[in-house]
Formats: C-alpha cells, structure tokens, sequence
C-alpha cells in the first residue's frame, strides 16, 4: 500500500485551503426583467470544491433567488448542466481549481434552449428529440422463460451509449443545434445507438429510418463540441459517425 | 388552484414510482407527479447491484436468500415480506432484462452476478454471488430502462410537481385516501389531484445528515406528508450508515468494491475487519463495518493527520478488473479526491445512507393508519416505506431489489383499486393547507436563514445520532432540534416570486426534514437495546423480550397546538427463523 501520495494529499487537505473567486453569473428572472444580465458574486471558498457548492454558497449565504437545478451532486443525475467558463460541464463534476479561479469564473445556462429564470432552461424540446428517437427495447415472438442471452463481447459493442445521463451538455454544445432547432441533437442520437448496437434489438432499421431523415445524423458536422462536453466520456462523435455508417451499409 | 382528476396519482418517479407507473398506466388513468424529471431521481446513484438467487454462476436458492436478508436486518425484518422479495426478485431481475437493462453477463451470456456484503451460502456458511449488476452503475440502468419502458407505454408524468400534502376524507368513520395537493415549480401554481389511489415512491430522507450519499433533493417529503396528516411512521429510529463514503465528502463507494476483493485498512496497514468478522471480513453487514470503522478510529488507528477516516484499499486488484467492474467509482476518486485508485488507497468513512424506516404498508403496498387498519386507497413503496423487508439494517442490493418487487405490487394493487371503487369526496378546501404554508413563508420577514438551520439540524444528527449513540446524545439531538423546530417559525426566503422558486422550497423541505429528524431521535431515545443499524453505546446488546417489536411514531397535537412525537409498537411478523446471535 503506497501511502507517501496520501500523506501529500492529506498536508494539503490541513493547510488553511481558501480563496478568494469571483461567479460572474448570468442572470435572467422575466418577472423582474425582461433582458439577462451578468451579476458577479465575489466569495471565499476552498478550491478544492465544485463549482456547484459555490453556486449553493451563494444561493445559501448571499442571494437566495440565485436559481438553478441539482440534485446528486456527484454527476450522476444530469441535472445541472451549464455553461462554465464558456464550456458545458456539470457544475458538481468541476472543481473551482481546475478551471482558473484566478480569474472571474464565468457561469451561463446552457445554449440552443429557451432560459425560463437564471441557469434553468427548457428541457422539454431535449426529451422530445430523444423520445422520437424509440429509446426503448423493441422485440418480437415470445418472450423466454429466462434472460435472453447475449455474449460479453456484444454487450460491450454498445457499453459506451448506456451511460448517458441525458445532461443535455452535448446537445446544447452544437452549432447546428443552436441555429436549427429541428436536428434531433448528438443525445438522442447516443440514445438511438444504445438500442441500435443492442444485439437483443430489432427495431434497429425504424431507428436509422428515423435518423436518416431530415432532422437527423446528415446534419451533424463533426464538430466535436459533444464528445468534449460530454462529462460522462461518452465517444459521442464516434457513435454519430457509427450510425451514419449504419445508415450506408444497413449493418449493426 | 387547478383541479386534476385521475385514477391513480404515482408520487415520484425514480425506481418504485416507475416500476408502478408500468404496471399502473396500462390498468388505470395514470399520473405521476415527480419534483424531479423522472432522469434525475436517485435510483440512479445506486452502483452496485440488484439481488436475486438466480443462481447463474453458483449454486443458490430465494430461502438462502430470505435467512440473509432477516439475519442482516437483525430479526425485526417481518419474515412474510422478506420470503416475497427473495421469492419474486428473481421475476423482478428477469423483468427488467426483458424490458432492456443492460447487465454484464456470464461468459455463457446470461446474467453475471457478483458478491455483497451479507448474502451468503447455506445460512451463512461462505460469501454468495447473488448481486445481478452493471458494472458499478446498476442504478443508472434500472432507472434509465424504466424510464424508457414509461417512455414506450406513454406514461402520463408531471415533471417538477411537488407534492406537499395528502388528502385524507373520512367515510363511515374509515379514513381513506382522496388525493394530494402539489406545487408546480415553473409557476408556483397549486394543483389538486383527486384519484381514486395514491402511491407515494418518493424516497429517502437522508439531508438531515451532514455526510451522506443522499441527493440534496432527498428530504423525506412523503413521509412527513403522511406524518402530518396524523397517519404513523414505522422503525424510524433504524437508517443505515454505509461504510465506505468518500471521505469529508459521502460519496458512496459501493460495497461492489469490496465484494471484487477491495480491503479495509487502518493507519498500520491492518485489514482490521478480520478481527471484527472473521468470516465474512469485509463482506459483513454494513451496520456492523461502519461500527468496525469507528472504533478504530476511536481507537487511535484511523489515518490522516486528524485520524479520521481509514482506507478503502484497491491497489492490489488490477487495472483491467477496477476499469470494467468499478469504472465509476474510481473516477470519483479521481475526479473529487485526485486520487489514483490503481496505485493508491482511497480514505473514506461511513455515510449515512438508507432509511430502513418509512410509512408502514403490508405486503400489498397499503399504507397502514395504525397496527392493523389500512388507508383505503392509499400506497407506499420502496425507500419511502416500511414493509418491513429491511428491519434494523438493509442488505446491500436489496433496495433496488425492494424497488422492483414491492414497486411493481404497489402499482398493480393501486390500479386495481381503482378499478373497483368510487372516487371519495375531496375534504372541503383541499388546497388550502399548502396555499397557506406557501403564502406564510413568502410572506414571512423572520430573520431566521434556511441554510443556517439546515447546517445545525445536519451537524447535530452527525454528532448525536450516527453510527454510535447513547441517551445523552439522542437527548442532545432532540434538544437541538426543538431549538432549530422553534427558529423554523422564523425563517424568511429571499425569492419571493412566482417562477421556479427553490428557495421556497428548500425552505419546504427543511421543514420536512425537521419534523423527520424529531420522529427519528424520539424513536432512537425509546429503544433502549442495540440493533442492526441503531447502537446504543448505553445498551449494546439486543433486547428481543423488550424490543423485538416495530416502533410506530404517530404525530400529536395537544389542545394547545403543541406537537409531540406519540410511540406505539406493532409486532415482528415470524414465520421460519427464529431469532439467534448475529455474528458475521
Ligand atoms: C449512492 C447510492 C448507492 C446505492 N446503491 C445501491 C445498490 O447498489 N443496491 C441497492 O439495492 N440499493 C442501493 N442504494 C439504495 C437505493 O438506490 C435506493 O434506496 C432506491 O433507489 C430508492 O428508490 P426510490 O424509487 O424509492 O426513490 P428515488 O429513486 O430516490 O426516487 C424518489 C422520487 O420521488 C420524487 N419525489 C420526492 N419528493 C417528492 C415530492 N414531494 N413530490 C413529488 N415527487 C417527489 C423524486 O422526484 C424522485 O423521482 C443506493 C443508494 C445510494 C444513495
Ligand atoms: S451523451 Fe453525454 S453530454 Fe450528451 S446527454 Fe448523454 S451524458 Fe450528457
Ligand atoms: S447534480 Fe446531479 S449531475 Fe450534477
């Protein structure tokens, strides 16, 4: 068992650990205002924290209409997507430290959809992209009396798409997302691929029928923005490309 | 105030709310009505596995399976109940690997299944692989399956609805269930929903503790609903602390770790659990670790400068195996603590975690308005209630498990319910109680702060009624927390508006969670013996002449409006397994 690391750790974790951050936050409540401003929050706190326990300092101590959804806390329930420092991460999976708290830390809902107060935004577009997509099982014939097989090896084939949080990071990260609001968007995209490459599936061909349509993969860009967004380290570029590809050979 | 009318009304949506809903929409008008979008619900933290004796890779059976789960809830487990979950868990996995989930599996691609802490072979004669899991994330499935399957069903949801209060009317001198009252976040607006049945699924109420795995939206809002409109609350004195939280933090790090062969060390190094369970080492139940944990700290042997947590050791196990069954959990060591797990130990300590305790059903999911009597109409599942399949002390992956099987009845027994009877008459002003308390607390201009009363209530429940407890620490809790009861009466919210106000509802919330906190330290001061998750330091042995029995906490208010915690008893359900010394 290595302790010298944990020692060095734990001698920072002791030594008096504050600092002084500035949360430039964008705020936006229609029944005060109709136009969003920047409002900066100036606190103390260890930046060994996320940046969601300095909005809830703030929300705690300072402003209490401060207003934005979590619940987790540990980036498991996607609810607090935003826009930090100009990228989209969850607010409970970065730490003030790694993101340049020298300077104003920069805190904005997330792009492509409607603001209803500060960094709370319009989720239901986002789920209904993804509920169009069929993001469910689909089988036929009779069910077996046990679990239906499947070989380790197939269900790697779609291991990296099961574990979308349905965050919205990826999606709101899109250019073409934000100037066409009809493109189904890279997360339901991800959701589509977890049943395509499901061995178990078969309703794979409606899907890519889906997708292949207007709304649908061709728009996407390869941008990227969605693979480096994503806080789950979902390949989502890659599961996009591997759809496309799908759509040409009609293999899954 | 909008009026709703459905057959059944789900309240929540995480595992035991949509497992009901599945079975509900398809028999009955279904809502459910979620403060959550039904994604963000905690269900989908839980990593480590769902129970079941398939016996895929050994040798395994549900009666096996059933002695575990009451040994490990220290015989107050109502052994009818346990017998079903054993029984219908295997159903219930099966289930849900037809609607879609995604488990690891067996190289002979069935269901693989891995060890946990309590689950053994043959009466506790070795460790079992009974734990059905996807990688460390078998929550995140269960809740994203279930959720799809909603999807494909159509089920009716209303997404950041709050439900704050539940309707009851009396008939013939029985009172039955007529509904609940819900605040809509995105307008403030107050909606009454009138059904014929009610499910309450809306977990746990960990946030009265400072260190724990739980949600920050995990405020018991169900059970003090119910509490409050005069109906019991069972065993609250019983939640479980799981040993390995991140340290300072509560992370959970599942028991899966350990189940792959993760050890437990102090300050020397030490695999301390050997001493403490010398079969089961670090596999025994987790009332009993986190016990192991403390003392050794205690002790003088917990690690860092200020001996205050000890190690969860990894570093043996290799890379290949943490990055296919833990992926997870080691990136949160990375992520929150910049911990390598591959090369270094992890520091935890125990979290608080589960409540075994809940709002009493029998085994059709009826919600019970005293020993014997149930709710017409009205239900309860999963960790908001009490069957009691847990007893004293969870087994790990028997929740998810307890989502699943008790869920599923609970949403069948509602619908069907529904089926066969009338709509009961709203009471007169149905909304008026929580358009009161709303109006109160924006109105109010007290100096008192949420956060400030929150932090007291979590430091004084860490501080008095965790892991160890005696009579004066549970006196110093409940002094405190009538102390902060009163403060409450005081508070004021910033945000006065209309539009997604959550500062008005934390405000909400805390008053749930005082009210909880009150139940849980009355309850904790009575039972005089130590059990599964509660020890009294004062009274470390079990008591089965005295306390072999569920405690039923009842709300009281006097002429004077003062309101007391009333305690009655109700009787251990035994069938086969009559009660012995527990040793792991
Ligand atoms: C970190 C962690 C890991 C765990 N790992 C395991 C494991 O490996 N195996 C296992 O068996 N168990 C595990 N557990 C326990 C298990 O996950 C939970 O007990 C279980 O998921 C609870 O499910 P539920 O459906 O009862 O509640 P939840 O999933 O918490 O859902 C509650 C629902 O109620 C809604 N709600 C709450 N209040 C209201 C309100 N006022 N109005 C409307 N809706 C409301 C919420 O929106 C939410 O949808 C773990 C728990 C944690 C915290
Ligand atoms: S793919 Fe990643 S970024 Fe996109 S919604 Fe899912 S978890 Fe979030
Ligand atoms: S609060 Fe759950 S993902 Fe951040």
């Amino acid at each position: 068992m290595a302790t010298p690391t944990m020692d060095k750790v734990e001698a920072e974790a002791s030594a008096s650990p504050y600092i002084t951050v500035t949360f430039r936050i964008r705020r936006f409540n229609p029944e005060v205002s109709a136009e969003a401003s920047w409002e900066d929050f100036r606190l103390e706190i260890d930046p060994k924290e996320r940046v969601l326990d300095g909005l809830h300092k703030i929300k705690w101590e300072l402003d209490g209409t401060l207003t934005f959804r979590r619940s987790c806390a540990h980036g498991i329930c996607g609810s607090d997507a935003m826009r930090i420092n100009g990228k989209n991460r969850l607010a409970c999976k970065t730490l003030i430290k790694d993101i340049g708290p020298e300077k104003p830390i920069t805190v904005e809902p997330i792009k492509g959809l409607a603001v209803h107060k500060d960094l709370i935004v319009d989720m239901e577009p986002f789920f209904q992209s993804y509920r169009e997509v069929m993001p469910f099982l689909v089988t036929s014939g009779n069910e077996p009396t046990r679990e239906r097989l499947q070989s380790a090896k197939d269900r790697e084939r779609f291991d990296d798409t099961t574990k979308c949080i349905l965050c919205a990071a990826c999606t709101s990260s899109c250019p073409v997302f934000w100037n066409d609001g009809q493109y189904f968007g890279p997360a339901a995209i991800v959701n589509a691929h977890r049943f395509i490459f499901d061995s178990r599936d078969e309703a794979g061909d409606q899907r890519l029928e889906i997708l292949g349509g207007q709304d649908g993969v061709w728009r996407c860009r390869t941008t990227f923005n969605c693979t480096d967004a994503c806080p789950r380290g979902i390949e989502v570029t890659k599961a996009i490309q591997e759809v496309k590809r799908a759509l040409i050979t009609r293999r899954f | 105030m909008k009026m709703h009318t459905y057959d059944t009304v789900i309240v929540g949506a995480g595992g035991a709310g949509m497992r009901a809903a599945i079975e509900a929409t398809g028999r009955s008008r279904t809502a459910v009505l979620t403060k959550l979008y039904p994604t963000r619900s905690h269900t989908g933290a839980a990593q480590g596995g769902m129970a079941a004796a398939l016996a895929n890779v050994e040798e395994d059976n549900w009666e096996w399976h059933t002695f575990d789960t009451v040994k490990g809830g220290d015989y107050l487990v109502d052994q009818d109940a346990a017998e079903i979950l054993a029984k219908e868990a295997i159903d219930a996995v099966l289930d849900l690997e037809k609607m879609g989930l995604p488990f690891n599996r067996t190289p002979e691609g069935t269901i693989d299944q891995r060890r946990f802490g309590g689950h053994s072979r043959n009466h506790g004669e070795a460790p079992v692989r009974r734990s059905c899991y996807a990688a460390d994330r078998t929550g995140h499935m269960i809740l994203q399956t279930l959720y799809q399957n909603c999807v494909k069903q159509g089920v009716e949801f209303f997404n950041e609805f709050y439900v704050l209060d539940q309707l009851l009317t009396e008939v013939d001198g029985v009172r039955m269930s007529a509904g609940v009252v819900a605040y809509e976040l995105a307008t403030g607006e107050i909606h009454v929903f009138r059904a014929k049945s009610v499910v309450y699924a809306s977990g746990g109420t960990g946030k009265f503790f400072k260190v724990t795995s739980n949600a920050h939206t995990l405020t018991g809002d169900g059970q003090a609903a119910c509490y409050r409109r005069g109906l019991p609350l069972e065993d609250m004195e019983f939640f479980q602390f799981h040993p390995t939280g991140i340290w300072r933090m509560g992370i959970l790090l599942t028991e899966g770790a350990r189940g792959e062969g993760g050890i437990l060390r102090n300050k020397d190094g030490e695999r301390f659990m050997e001493k403490y369970a010398p079969v089961m080492k670090d596999l025994a139940s987790r009332d009993v670790v986190s016990r192991s944990i403390y003392t050794e700290i205690r002790e003088g042997r917990g690690c860092g400068p200020e001996g205050d947590h000890v190690y969860l050791d990894l570093t043996h196990l290799p890379p290949e195996q943490l990055d296919a069954k833990l992926p997870d959990i080691t990136e949160f060591a990375r992520t929150y603590l910049g911990i390598e797990p591959y090369t270094d130990p992890i520091p935890i300590q125990p979290t608080a975690h589960y409540a075994m305790g809940g709002i009493p059903t029998n085994v059709e999911g009826e919600v019970l308005a005293d020993n014997l009597t149930v709710v017409p109409g009205l239900y309860a599942a999963g960790e908001v209630a009490c069957v009691s399949v847990h007893g004293a002390n969870r087994l790990g992956t028997n929740s998810l498990l307890d989502i699943n099987v008790f869920g599923r009845r609970a949403g069948i027994a509602a619908a069907e319910y529904a089926a066969r009877h009338e709509l009961v008459e709203l009471p007169e002003n149905p909304g008026e109680s929580v358009a009161a308390q709303v109006e109160r607390l924006l109105s109010a201009t007290g100096s008192e702060r949420v956060s400030e009363i929150r932090r007291e209530l979590q430091e004084t429940m860490d501080a008095n009624v965790m892991v160890f407890r005696t009579e004066q620490t549970i006196k110093t809790a409940v002094a405190k927390i009538a102390e902060l009861r009163e403060r409450y009466l005081h508070v004021s919210v910033q945000d006065k508006g209309k539009r997604f106000n959550t500062d008005l509802l934390e405000a909400i919330e805390l008053g749930n969670l005082l009210d909880l906190a009150e139940v849980m330290a009355v309850s904790a001061l009575a039972r005089k013996e130590s059990r599964g998750g509660h020890y009294r330091e004062d009274f470390p042995n079990r008591d089965d002449a005295h306390f072999m029995r569920h405690t039923m906490a009842y709300r009281e208010v006097g002429d004077d409006g003062a309101q007391t915690v009333r305690l009655d008893y109700k009787p251990v359900v035994q069938t086969r397994y009559q009660p012995m010394e527990r040793t792991y």
